[in-house]
């Protein structure tokens, strides 16, 4: 896992590879909370074109991190998502909640409106 | 085909990826699409992630796994000696957590029937869960 701050852009991108679990899940949260409260970032990208498996636990964290994103007035869009991560987010309702998006292009356009 | 294996872990949530690795490489020989590797592998998950979080709670404990192949059908069991759950029914709604401050979303168990043909949950309190799920591969 990867957190980078786009300063210019208030938008912290978080690149997440591998498989997105529950052990994962808790790394991955506490990481962008930390660096949510020590920058001026309100916004979260989430980069997962590296990602290969997800399972609820995954739906948890975008929750989660979708709550702080708009107690900031911020938003959060995920990129890069393949057909298997794609089910589990249709079938929470995730995806009617935050922005899905192709590509890290798409998704900073998408910041800019 | 007929198999059968047999696994215990303990309730790191690392042996998470462990479990998924086991009953992805146990079920291999019957050939399963991506789709139907990615399912099971899920519903696993799914529920070892509950074996460790609910079922012992902070304590140590010891996770199960037993998959067997029948023909093409696949079942996994997998058990924890933990707290047990009090109301099975509730626990299967869909966005039921026992665990809101946890970020949990409540989707495990909607998951797991979602992806596999039958899943059963035999519990009692205090003498541990036992979720069964069952899956023919090729249907």
């Amino acid at each position: 896992m990867e957190v980078r701050l786009l300063g210019e852009k208030k938008t912290l991108l978080v690149k997440v590879s591998g498989e997105l679990d529950h052990h994962m899940a808790a790394k991955i949260k506490e990481e962008v909370d930390n660096k949510l409260c020590s920058s001026n970032a309100k916004n979260i990208v989430f980069d997962f074109s590296g990602l290969t498996f997800m399972d609820s636990s995954g739906i948890g964290v975008i929750m989660g991190r979708y709550k702080k994103a708009r107690t900031l007035g911020g938003r959060v869009i995920a990129y890069g998502i393949n057909a298997q991560i794609l089910r589990i987010m249709e079938m929470s309702g995730i995806d009617k909640i935050i922005k899905l998006t192709p590509t890290f292009e798409k998704a900073m356009r998408l910041l800019d409106k | 085909m007929n198999n059968t294996m047999y696994l215990e872990f303990l309730n790191e949530s690392e042996n998470e990826s462990f479990a998924r690795v086991v009953a992805a490489a146990f079920i291999a020989p019957l050939n399963p699409t991506v789709e139907e590797m990615a399912e099971i592998k899920t519903a696993v998950s799914e529920a070892v992630t509950n074996a460790i979080i609910h079922g012992y709670e902070n304590t140590v404990g010891m996770v199960h796994m037993e998959g067997r192949i029948s023909e093409r059908t696949v079942t996994f069991i997998i058990s924890d000696d933990g707290c047990g759950i009090s109301d099975v029914e509730k626990a299967r709604e869909p966005l039921f957590t026992g665990k809101p401050e946890l970020e949990r979303s409540g989707m495990g168990f909607s998951i797991m029937e979602s992806f596999m043909d039958k899943v059963e949950v035999r519990s009692k309190l205090g003498d541990g869960t036992e979720v069964k799920l069952i899956k023919t591969i090729g249907l």
